[in-house]
């Protein structure tokens, strides 16, 4: 028997080396209970967990709250804070010129469902390779207390009155949108954040995963949908979600018809447990149909609601050479002096 | 009838009218006729006699049915500037046959089609009557494609009358057609037939012709938004976003054109990206993130999609971001004229956005220029850090101008102040951002991907330090914009200098830039005729820097001439030279059109007065 010995890996770190606090960011500033950090503080768990290299890490934000907090974690990623509900382009035209980032853009619904939503469509119909995620609690708050566009029907706030439209549902403009791969969760549920996360940095394309945010200042009155009571009491997970790595070996066995496995491009698993119902998340109109009946009758539905990983991203479609183009030497990107000559000989 | 005496314009200067190769030509259409392939044929085919010549398009917003007149004007000193007036006439469109006619010199020629009688008769001008529809029915073209072949008809029969080798034509339409057999034929056949027709039946009574010359040797005609697309080429640009508008869409379409040519691997794979933003906020939003990851990036656009594009211009100007805006400049309000020519967005490119900004234009005026400004503006932008926008306009971008060969770039890409891993360790990981450490304003920049565990840093718009951490202390921000303020210093001393050509003993300084030049150029040898001498320099960028002042002092009479209507360059440079303030006169105007020499020499003539 031949034994193989493996360097000992140093306790608390992961496969790059790195431990947890490498994954941190800078303390929040934002309201004491705020889902936001909550998020935050899964994107640097997962990361560690995923073993991200934090150098190729790219995060993305617009203009709000929820656009603050990628101060909050992954420290040692460059960070692009842009313009209120333009992250879209930028995360775009970046991931476009290099295509080993591996992107995460934290939005707002003040910033995804209103000045944003051309871009977001736009994003998701190009397929851009990232984690797009909204932190969606229905108000703005950095200007004190209006509604959203992702606010309840009815719904009275101290600031705003009461809101006589209805609201849009990001995830059934996702999916309407064609994008592949759409979650919908709850701050106050870790462990489903983390697994949807985990699974969206494994997907090929976009990735929307619209979490609710509560805002502890403006919106977490009982009545709100967006409040963490309403959510502790209604979240009604469509199945019990596991991200399973490309690496680890199944080991559990499941009884027949209780789970449901979804593979992704890098060969690791979504594995999805059946709860109460049955629920087939690549079935593009029983996704929509399971959002229209939430919306109608204010069902708190999470989990992954769509996915199809058959489209290509932007990049693929673009045919890119290996390297990223911004890495490209010069040699590469500026043409010899013999194919000028041949242009100038052309227009002659 | 005479038509070589010695003329008397409105303005009592002398014009003296050469018959041979000193002329223009005014074809007036309707759109979507497809008149352009006929008169780029002609320019081609002059061009390649030796003979200078250049096109104004003068169109309209419009696909089809509205009407266009197209100037084709041949001129043996090589004056390319519009001219108000053409002595030729080939009137297409019997809409506006009655005004285009009596706009005709006195002497000049007519051209009809035989089916459309002239509304007005005039005595002074010579009259041919083409049977067009006859020529393009036996032409043998599908009656969808009769009205095109029909053009063809009055590139024939100009070829008797002027004089232009056949020759040169039918290699004009090759060229055109690409060598495609079945479109030259056609054409070609049309032309010919029209010429047997003309040689028949014309009694040539007028005097003008083409004559062979050898003043165009080793130049080509190229419109400008292909020259700055091939320039960004071989600039090395890596991504473009844009959005259609007119008259930007074409630069654009240059890239879609030579990018896949010129940068691709032997295996197919692109070193490039071109992507059609959804609107002109996105299309600056991907150049910007694709500048700040590292790349090449350049937007192309009009005034609407710049005034859309303010607010991100304003963050790559606060996060220091490289990114190209080349806006070709058209008629100002948002979605009045987009097919007429002005230098309306002068003051808006310059400060584009909220909270002091100020940014790097540059003013290309020649095809070369074009080109060159192509790659000088990324190395700019790189070198920066910082939003570049390419002033130019629809006259350049457009129209078809003469050009010298493109020239090769003389230096080597100037990627700017970037950090590497390898530098990094160097530092042992100590930089800052937004620190100046080379008293030039310019801090070191990292790219997303640097494999280092301090390479990271948190671009934003708002408030920062120099370690770009988020800051509100008022220190803070006064310091940044102190620091900026030293980058724009710095960049006064390395954009493109203007361009002066002085004369020894002259009073008047003529101060303009852009596609203005062909106008002043030829009034300013109308004015020296006259006995006026002038010194001229022509801007390529702003900033404004010291040659321009010392050019004013060296002046006592200055004229800032420019196509707006406030003389918004004359205002930045009383600003940039307050003292002189009151001895710089504006000469502007804005109706659309690109400038006359008559127009140019008049004006400024009343102001010597």
């Amino acid at each position: 028997m031949t034994t193989t010995i493996m360097p000992a890996k140093p306790a608390n770190t992961n496969l790059v080396g790195l431990t947890k606090i490498d994954y941190k960011g800078l303390p929040s500033t934002l309201c004491s209970g705020c889902g936001h950090d909550s998020i935050a503080s899964q994107i640097i768990a997962v990361s560690y967990d995923l073993s991200l290299p934090p150098h190729r890490v790219a995060k993305f934000s617009g203009i709000g709250c929820s656009s603050k907090s990628p101060a909050y974690f992954l420290g040692r990623s460059h960070g692009l804070n842009g313009t209120h509900g333009r992250m879209p382009s930028l995360a775009t035209g970046a991931t476009t010129v290099n295509k080993d980032l591996i992107a995460v853009g934290v939005s707002g619904d003040g910033d995804t469902g209103s000045i944003g939503l051309g871009q977001f469509k736009h994003m998701l119909r190009r397929n851009v390779n990232m984690v797009y995620i909204i932190e969606n609690n229905g108000v703005y708050g950095l200007t004190k207390g209006q509604f959203s566009a992702t606010a309840d029907l009815g719904q009275t706030l101290k600031y705003a009155g009461t809101n006589e439209l209805p609201p849009i549902d990001l995830c059934l403009e996702a999916i309407i949108g064609d994008c592949g791969f759409v979650g919908r969760s709850f701050a106050g549920d870790p462990r489903q954040v983390q697994a949807l996360l985990k699974a969206a940095f494994s997907y090929n394309g976009t990735a929307v995963l619209d979490i609710i945010s509560p805002c502890v200042t403006f919106n977490n009155g009982e009545a709100s949908t967006k409040s963490y009571a309403w959510g502790k009491d209604h979240d009604a997970p469509l199945h019990d979600i596991t991200f399973v790595p490309a690496a680890e070996e199944i080991t559990v066995e499941y009884e027949e018809g209780t789970v449901k496995e979804v593979q992704l491009h890098d060969g690791s698993l979504i594995r999805l447990k059946k709860l109460e119902r049955d629920y087939d998340p690549t079935d593009r109109a029983a996704a929509i149909a399971l959002l229209e009946k939430a919306k109608a009758e204010k069902l708190f539905m999470t989990g992954l609601i769509y996915y199809n990983g058959s489209r290509p991203t932007l990049t693929e479609h673009e045919n890119l050479v290996d390297t990223p183009l911004a890495f490209l030497p010069p040699e590469k990107i500026r043409p010899p002096r013999e194919a000028l000559d041949r242009i100038n000989a052309e227009f002659m | 009838m005479s038509v070589t005496e010695a003329k008397a314009s409105s303005s009592g200067v002398t014009e003296r009218r050469e018959l041979i190769n000193d002329f223009s030509i005014t074809v007036a259409t309707v759109n979507g006729s497809g008149s352009q392939t006929a008169n780029n044929t002609l320019i081609r085919a002059i061009h390649k006699m030796g003979v200078p010549v250049s096109g104004k398009n003068l169109f309209p917003s419009n696909i089809q049915g509205l009407p266009t007149w197209f100037t084709i004007r041949v001129s043996k000193d090589g004056y390319i500037a519009r001219r108000e007036r053409a002595e030729i006439l080939v009137a297409m469109n019997k809409a506006t046959i009655a005004e285009d006619i009596q706009k005709l010199e006195s002497g000049g020629v007519c051209l009809h089609p035989l089916e459309e009688p002239l509304p007005v008769q005039r005595e002074d001008v010579t009259t041919y009557a083409m049977p067009v529809l006859d020529l393009s029915k036996k032409s043998g073209a599908d009656a969808k494609l009769r009205p095109y072949v029909a053009n063809m008809v009055y590139v024939g029969t100009l070829a008797f009358v002027l004089g232009i080798e056949l020759d040169e034509i039918e290699q004009a339409i090759t060229f055109h057609f690409s060598g495609k057999k079945k479109p030259i034929d056609m054409n070609v056949g049309v032309v010919r037939a029209a010429f047997d027709w003309a040689a028949h039946n014309v009694t040539k009574t007028d005097n003008f012709r083409v004559e062979r010359m050898d003043k165009t040797a080793g130049t080509f005609l190229v419109d400008g938004n292909t020259a700055g697309a091939l320039g960004a080429l071989f600039g090395g640009i890596t991504f473009a976003a844009w959005y259609p508008i007119t008259p930007a869409t074409s630069l654009a379409d240059a890239l879609n054109e030579y990018l896949p040519r010129l940068r691709r691997e032997p295996d197919g794979k692109a070193t490039y990206s071109i992507v059609q933003a959804e609107d002109e906020l996105a299309a600056i939003g991907m150049v910007i993130g694709a500048g700040w990851a590292g790349a090449r990036a350049m937007t192309s656009t009009s005034g609407p999609g710049l005034s859309l594009m303010a607010e991100f211009a304003g963050f790559a100007y606060f996060a220091e971001i490289p990114a190209v805006i080349w806006d070709i400049q058209r008629m100002g309000p948002s979605t009045g004229l987009p097919t007429r020519v002005s230098q309306g967005d002068v003051l808006a490119a310059y400060t584009l956005s909220h909270g002091d900004t100020r940014h790097i234009c540059l003013l290309p005026g020649t095809m070369g220029e074009a080109f060159e400004f192509g790659n000088t503006a990324f190395d700019l932008a790189e070198r920066l850090q910082t939003l570049v926008i390419v002033l130019s306009d629809l006259d350049l971008g457009m129209n078809l101008w003469p050009s010298e060969p493109f020239a090769y770039p003389a230096k080597p890409l100037d990627r700017g102040k970037v950090l590497t891993t390898e530098d990094l360790t160097r530092l042992k990981g100590q930089w800052k951002r937004y620190a100046d450490v080379d008293s030039d304003g310019v801090g070191w920049r990292t790219w997303p991907g640097t494999d280092h565990p301090m390479a990271a840093y948190f671009a934003r718009g708002t408030g920062h330090n120099e370690a770009a951490g988020y800051s509100e202390r008022p220190e803070d921000w006064q310091k940044n914009l102190e620091r900026l303020a030293r980058k724009h210093e710095y960049a006064r001393t390395i954009v493109p200098p203007p361009v002066i050509d002085a004369r020894d003993g002259a009073e008047v300084g003529i101060i303009s830039y852009g596609s203005n030049d062909p106008a002043i150029r030829e009034a300013r040898d109308r004015l020296a005729k006259q006995g006026t001498q002038t010194s001229y320099l022509r801007l390529r960028a702003l900033p404004l820097e010291h040659t321009l002042v010392e050019f004013i002092k060296r002046h006592t009479r200055l004229y800032v001439i420019e196509n707006n209507f406030d003389g918004q360059m004359h205002s930045l440079i009383q600003n940039h030279a307050p003292e002189h303030a009151a001895r710089l006169v504006s000469i502007a105007k804005c109706d659309g059109l690109p400038f006359s020499a008559r127009w140019v020499t008049e004006r400024l003539m009343e102001q010597e007065r």
